[in-house]
């Protein structure tokens, strides 16, 4: 079987299994919503100040969320199912390219879902032309996100306090990251260019995919 | 023909502690070595170390002739066939599933999952959940897998365990296939009842070294 076969059918497997537990869509998404809504409530703004509030909510809460479902979606490698994968003959890296084609795809829906609830809540003013450079950011911070979380899992595969340390590793890593979505909407505004933002965005995913495939075979080994 | 496996006064440290000591064992081709060991002993890690997911840092050894602890193993782990105390299943999916996945990894014939299904007499419950099944359901859907996915080296851990006697008479097969052109099995068990029948030789393991039986 291809690098590419192994991928897709353990990225196929993960989406079937999130369609039957829906952790992301049926339990984080929801609160993620909740949390958008009492935002506002939180800090007692008026409405006009809301609408100006919206696009930082979103990148703020979605970034957030967005990185407990990265982590959400590897702590549940067992070690059982690892050792059944090496002894098939799954290539790590296929592993953690199919990982985080399923995470990516999972993070997208998320995403676009609570951007739709923004717009709703807040009626944000968005400058002309947003929508595109808006999904572009984020198609490259799910991809990114979920990079970092996979990475991560499969740092602290194997430690007593992974969950700890994972989300210790996942929150500066993720700073580009951060910085690069904002952005993007910010200059959007501000008439001052995108592009450098978006290539921020690009470096990232490339240097998170880079280091995840070619760690992944040494990091499963230490990982026992 | 090479024998499937040669240790050479090899042991294996974890967490500090020193599991393994000074084991020197050789199983050639056709064989059954039986291993038996109180709770505790590092038959889990032994056989973990014969299926290459654990390395040695003392002494040699080689498994289907790849020398542990090297990136030699990675080319032989997929004909190596193990089934563990604790069943490598995914909860959520259904023993069809499961294998069907294991299947496609493995790059094995998909065809061959309905009459592996029926060998081990899950055709009819194949659909059930990993949570809901017994663990004697488990164990023989990972009996379909191997009688597949054909390793040329078996391991086995506690493997009649909670199985009736038709499913016994499956691990039975397993062996036989996999000891038939040259390949070899190992068993461990609590209780060398479970074993002496199975295997050529047995051997005792105590505070992780080996010792003939007395």
């Amino acid at each position: 079987m291809s690098f590419w076969d192994q991928a897709l059918e353990i990225a196929r497997v993960d989406l079937r299994i999130e369609r039957r537990v829906g952790d992301v869509l049926r339990i984080v998404l929801p609160f993620a919503v909740v949390a958008l809504l009492v935002f506002p409530l939180a800090l007692g703004v008026d409405l006009s100040a809301v609408s100006r509030l919206g696009p930082a909510v979103f990148w703020a809460i979605g970034i957030l969320f967005g990185m407990q479902i990265a982590l959400r979606h590897t702590a549940d490698d067992r070690p059982e199912r690892r050792d059944l994968y090496s002894l098939l003959g799954v290539d790590p890296s296929a592993r953690f390219v199919g990982r985080c084609l399923s995470g990516s795809a999972l993070m997208v829906v998320f995403l676009l879902v609570l951007l739709l609830a923004t717009v709703v809540l807040y009626s944000p003013d968005l400058p002309e032309g947003w929508l595109l450079p808006v999904l572009a950011g984020l198609l490259l911070t799910a991809i990114g996100l979920t990079e970092l979380g996979t990475l991560a899992g499969e740092v602290t595969a194997g430690l007593r306090n992974r969950t700890t340390l994972a989300s210790l590793i996942v929150a500066p890593l993720a700073l580009p990251l951060v910085i690069g979505a904002s952005q993007t909407l910010e200059s959007l505004a501000r008439h001052t260019g995108i592009l450098r933002w978006l290539i921020l965005l690009v470096a990232t995913d490339l240097a998170l995919a880079v280091a995840g495939v070619a760690l992944a075979r040494p990091l499963e080994e230490a990982s026992r | 023909m090479a024998a499937p496996i040669v240790l050479h006064d090899s042991g294996v440290t974890l967490g500090g502690q020193m599991v393994l000591r000074g084991l020197t064992v050789s199983v050639g081709p056709g064989e059954v070595l039986g291993i038996a060991g109180p709770n505790g002993s590092g038959k889990t890690t032994l056989l973990r170390l014969l299926a290459t997911l654990v390395r040695p840092d003392r002494g040699v050894g080689h498994v289907l002739g790849a020398a542990l602890g090297t990136s030699e193993v990675y080319g032989v782990r997929p004909q190596i066939g193990l089934i563990g105390h604790v069943p490598a299943m995914i909860g959520e999916l259904s023993l069809r599933e499961n294998l069907e996945h294991a299947i496609r990894l493995a790059g094995a014939d998909p065809a061959r999952i309905e009459p592996a299904l029926r060998v081990v007499g899950l055709d009819e419950a194949a659909h059930r959940k990993v949570e809901t099944s017994s663990q004697g359901m488990l164990r023989r859907t990972e009996v379909a897998r191997l009688l597949i996915t054909q390793p040329r080296l078996l391991l086995l851990d506690e493997a009649y365990s909670g199985l009736d006697y038709f499913a016994q008479e499956l691990i039975d097969t397993l062996i036989d296939r996999a000891t038939r052109d040259g390949g070899a099995a190992v068993m461990v068990s609590h209780d060398p009842r479970h074993i002496a029948e199975r295997a050529g030789k047995v051997l005792n393991l105590y505070a992780g070294r080996l010792e003939p039986v007395t």
